[in-house]
């Protein structure tokens, strides 16, 4: 019997230790529990998260291959062509150390995509902090970034996008969730398999150190409090080494000849061959120390559960092996025949000849699932009956107040973080970071993507199944206001410790609102990843789903971006047929908390207007009437309105008739609406497709030269707020 | 006319300008492995942008060593057109094609963004087509594009109107409001003394086509086209 300190270093409970020993029917040896440990984490057998991913549909005429069968579910976008992506986290070691942290993030969700033979096309990330004044919180902030420039730069992909924001939950406890959109001819897709007996395994890239291990198991599995020990376990990356693995990788899969290509991610080598051999309905064979490694004297267990960075595992038939090592020899990548399946269905490890694990494949990738009987928390009844009368109307006055917002960290421009990812080269970015979605056209077709990543720990805090819903309602608007149809979304869940019931409930109730929405927009989940355990000092972060939306359009050259086109341009606001809204919609908004410092209240959401609303608003641009259309959303419609001035360098004169109280009208956040602006001589046809599509609208005024005026309320010169607002990440006053 | 596109491991922008000569310019492209040395028969050759062996030790330090170099030298001591972009440009620098280097940008982050350039030499191969004062928008995408070079150098480039391009305002003032990494006199891209080897540091090729917001990249394209016409016809 171990001890409980092993135990407790691998992330497994001695009940399941028991299990291991009862389906074996003998104790594991210290290299075998370790595949054990790795194989039965949550992060690579999502124990907890299993049977809660169930409610996610995935049934899509568009889907070539099912999400679980793959690393991603393979999406058909015509013209014999699909895309794959998937949005992954790497907050544990982003905490720990956040250049390398981050850097190694957007390498493996990387990987994971050419992994399928499909080239990555564009980077997004989702980033997440405490407040940005306190010095801790910038360091990581500031090494975050700096870590996603480094290694994404290098590798040639564009960053089109993504969102940051700052919440005082996530202080000690950083999200990086980074995506990766890939594009592949469809007969060049490659799988993770062992297609059977009798092929070589063939290990291609860095040599194996000694970095990362207890990666999957010791720092993404469970909560921790005293970060120093655990830096070691955090990878280093080299972009360089994955731009020609790229390259490399993609020459053989287009060459026909792989069997399988996956990558090594969390738990190494481990987790790759076993979920190969499980694919392939196989057995491995794997001689140890054939691997090529870049430390000495390092044991099987080292080299097995090893998260060097950078390595891909290839399954190539002895016949095509010359053939593929001649690709690595031309990319001067290391080739290495490490070991060859087998019909016993059991990983053996072999070192010198000598057996020294041998366990059944079918036992290491079954690990126990659990449900958790949930409990709703405390919390949610006090903040719903909220009241509301305790917000008064800021004394300021409403263009004091907008500056104040704009000024506030999360709705600033994200343009000093932007500016330090190449979001141009491939020469396909057609709309850039800083609009609601970004778009990237498809060389030798007319179509386009766009991409978002969205998530509103705030709102799901406030509550789980609302939340999950406006989560992918959110980033689908997003996407349908360039023009483009959301047609499939990945999802990385980030949550507290889901052994708490309160946490689980959060966890169950998220994905089941976002389950809901992914069905209603008819956009199934392609992929996901789970996060759980984002706890520091016991406190568990907001429950935070990000979810990633990527739309088609099959017409790239028809799209909007935010930004107002023209004077004289008419502005109308969709999904709205008044200013006048319930105090309500102040729930979770960031008003609420810059002005008032309160995190209260109770989100809503109408599923069937959104719905609508953004099919108008796709509808309308694939007319070719509009020049711009904005999301309506964090901040409301002032801050929507400053920054579609402020992105076109147009000022706006408005107004909102019969408003009672300004606050609630200038930034309430009620969702399903959109702000377009067009050209008078379309409004015939602007009001026939809305009535069309049986959605409301207003107007709000109309484009000028200079300065934002709405009527009785706000009037500000256009540069004046532009500088407040680019100006406020940078200045942010650190107090060392 | 033909044109050749380097690749080195690492290299990023071997596909972007590939479609510029292929598909904007319709003319022949095709691309040279580093590996390669035989450079017969093309008339220009472009080094792309990227992170050419990761940058690492120094950038385009250990680029200059791979094998198509030495052609690339000899190619342009013969008066052959050689082209550096980014990479390209620092490459150049390393392998004394071209005087100078580049540094750090003096902020000490990479920037990708769009810039101002001023033409200040419109009697350059790479240039012909455009005018004199000319300012074109283009974005810049690295991390060490401050070029520098001792006073002397400095001087003697500034003398033989080796400069090409300036970052400027869109007016076309010349300031250090508008340097976007700390170049000594707002230098974005020279040519050696011959006027046969251009380096710059921005990438017109990402700005040859509407859709993506801007074709002032194009004139730099079409004045290499251009005089390669003259020279071959």
């Amino acid at each position: 019997m171990f001890d409980k300190q092993v135990l407790d270093q691998l992330a497994l409970s001695e009940v399941e230790y028991g299990m291991i020993v009862e389906r074996l029917g003998r104790e594991p040896n210290h290299l075998e529990l370790g595949l054990f440990g790795s194989l039965w984490s949550e992060h690579c057998g999502y124990k907890h998260s299993k049977p809660l991913l169930k409610m996610f549909m995935s049934d899509n005429p568009r889907l070539l291959v099912n999400p679980g069968d793959e690393n991603a579910g393979v999406v058909d976008i015509g013209e014999g062509l699909a895309i794959v992506f998937k949005v992954e986290s790497h907050n544990h070691p982003s905490a720990i150390e956040p250049y390398e942290g981050a850097a190694t993030g957007v390498g493996g969700i990387v990987r994971d995509i050419f992994a399928m033979g499909a080239r990555p096309i564009a980077l997004l990330n989702s980033l997440r902090f405490g407040s940005i004044d306190k010095p801790h919180n910038r360091y990581l902030f500031d090494g975050v970034v700096s870590g996603i420039s480094g290694y994404g730069n290098c590798i040639g992909i564009p960053n089109v996008g993504g969102e940051v924001v700052f919440a005082e939950s996530y202080t000690g406890n950083p999200l990086v969730n980074a995506m990766c959109i890939g594009i592949l001819r469809q007969e060049d897709m490659t799988r993770a398999t062992t297609g059977g007996e009798g092929n070589l395994l063939v290990l291609v890239g860095s040599g194996t150190g000694r970095d990362g291990i207890h990666g999957a198991s010791g720092l993404a599995s469970r909560t921790f409090d005293d970060d120093r020990e655990l830096r070691p376990t955090v990878q280093v990356g080299n972009p360089f080494l994955e731009k020609v693995l790229i390259e490399a990788c993609l020459e053989a899969a287009a060459s026909g000849r792989l069997v399988g290509l996956q990558d090594l991610g969390a738990a190494g080598l481990t987790s790759a061959a076993v979920e190969c051999a499980a694919n392939g309905n196989s057995g491995i064979q794997l001689d140890i120390d054939k691997v090529p490694r870049r430390d000495t004297g390092m044991e099987p267990y080292e080299v097995m559960l090893s998260e060097t960075q950078e390595r891909m595992l290839l399954t190539v038939s002895s016949e095509n092996l010359d053939f593929i090592r001649a690709i690595f020899d031309k990319w001067d990548v290391e080739c290495s025949v490490i070991g060859k399946t087998t019909n016993t269905l059991r990983t053996e490890i072999f070192e010198d000849g000598v057996l020294k694990g041998d366990l059944p494949v079918d036992i290491l990738t079954d690990p126990p699932l659990y449900v958790i009987d949930s409990i709703r928390p405390s919390y949610l009844d006090e903040l719903h009956s909220f009241d509301w009368d305790t917000i008064d109307i800021p004394s300021e006055g409403p263009t004091e107040t907008l500056l104040k917002i704009l000024r506030s960290p999360n709705i600033s421009s994200k343009h000093p973080v932007f500016r330090q990812y190449d979001h141009q080269v491939q020469t396909n970015t057609v709309i850039a970071p800083g609009n609601d979605a970004s778009l990237i056209r498809i060389k030798g077709t007319t179509k386009g993507l766009a991409a978002s990543t969205d998530g509103n720990g705030r709102l799901c805090y406030l509550n789980p199944y609302i939340g999950g819903i406006i989560a992918v309602a959110e980033a689908c608007r997003n996407v349908s206001c360039t023009g483009a149809n959301p047609i499939a979304l990945t999802n990385c869940l980030n949550f507290g410790n889901p052994e708490k019931p309160e946490v689980y409930y959060q966890l169950e109730n998220c994905v089941r609102g976002m389950a809901h929405a992914s069905e209603a927009f008819e956009s199934p989940v392609i992929s996901g990843n789970v996060s759980l355990y984002n706890e520091t000092r016991d406190q568990a972060i907001y429950p935070t789903p990000v979810i990633g939306a990527v739309g088609l359009t099959e017409n790239v050259g028809k799209n909007c971006d935010i930004g107002f086109k023209n004077e004289g341009d008419v502005v109308f606001l969709l999904g709205a047929e008044s200013f006048q809204e319930p105090v309500s919609t102040l729930s979770g908004s960031e008003y609420l908390e810059v002005i008032h410092g309160k995190v209260a209240g109770n989100p809503t959401i109408d599923l069937e207007m959104e719905i609508k609303v953004q099919k108008a608003c796709r509808s309308l641009i694939g007319a070719n009437l509009l020049n711009s259309a904005h999301d309506c959303s964090d901040g409301g419609l002032a801050v929507a309105l400053a920054e579609s001035c402020i992105s076109g360098g147009l000022g706006l004169k408005a107004s909102l008739p019969d408003v009672e109280r300004w606050d609630v009208a200038l930034f309430g956040e009620r969702q399903s609406r959109i702000i377009v602006s067009f050209s008078p001589e379309h409004l015939e046809r602007f009001d026939l497709i809305c009535s069309e599509n049986n959605v409301p609208s207003i107007q709000i005024g109309m484009v000028e030269a200079r300065s934002f005026t709405i009527e009785g309320l706000v009037d500000l010169d256009v540069s004046k707020a532009s500088d407040t607002w680019h100006n406020a990440l940078e200045v942010v006053d650190l107090s060392y | 006319m033909k044109f050749g596109v380097v690749v080195f491991p690492g290299t990023w922008s071997d596909k972007d300008c590939f479609y510029v000569i292929d598909q904007v310019l319709h003319q022949p492209v095709e691309y040279i492995w580093h590996k390669d040395t035989d450079l017969t028969g093309f008339d220009c050759i472009i080094l792309p942008g990227g992170f050419s062996y990761g940058d690492y030790l120094r950038c385009g330090a250990i680029a200059r060593f791979s094998p198509v170099m030495k052609s690339v030298e000899a190619f342009a001591n013969a008066g052959g057109l050689v082209y550096g972009i980014c990479n390209g440009f620092q490459i150049l620098c390393e392998s004394g094609l071209l005087p100078g280097v580049l540094i750090r940008n003096d902020h000490l982050q990479f920037r990708c963004e769009w810039t101002s350039l001023r033409i200040e030499n419109s009697d350059s191969p790479f240039t012909s087509k455009a005018e004199a004062g000319q300012v074109i928008s283009v974005p810049i995408s690295h991390g060490e594009g401050n070029y520098f070079a001792d006073s002397a150098t400095l001087d003697e480039i500034e003398k033989n109107n080796q400069v090409i391009f300036r970052y400027s305002s869109p007016e076309g003032c010349i300031d250090r409001e508008n340097n976007p990494n700390g170049s000594l006199n707002n230098i974005a891209g020279i040519t050696n003394r011959e006027g046969n080897v251009l380096g710059m540091m921005p990438h017109p090729e990402r700005c040859c086509d509407p859709l993506l917001g801007s074709t002032d990249g194009e004139v730099i394209f079409r004045s290499i086209s251009d005089t390669l016409l003259k020279l071959t016809s």
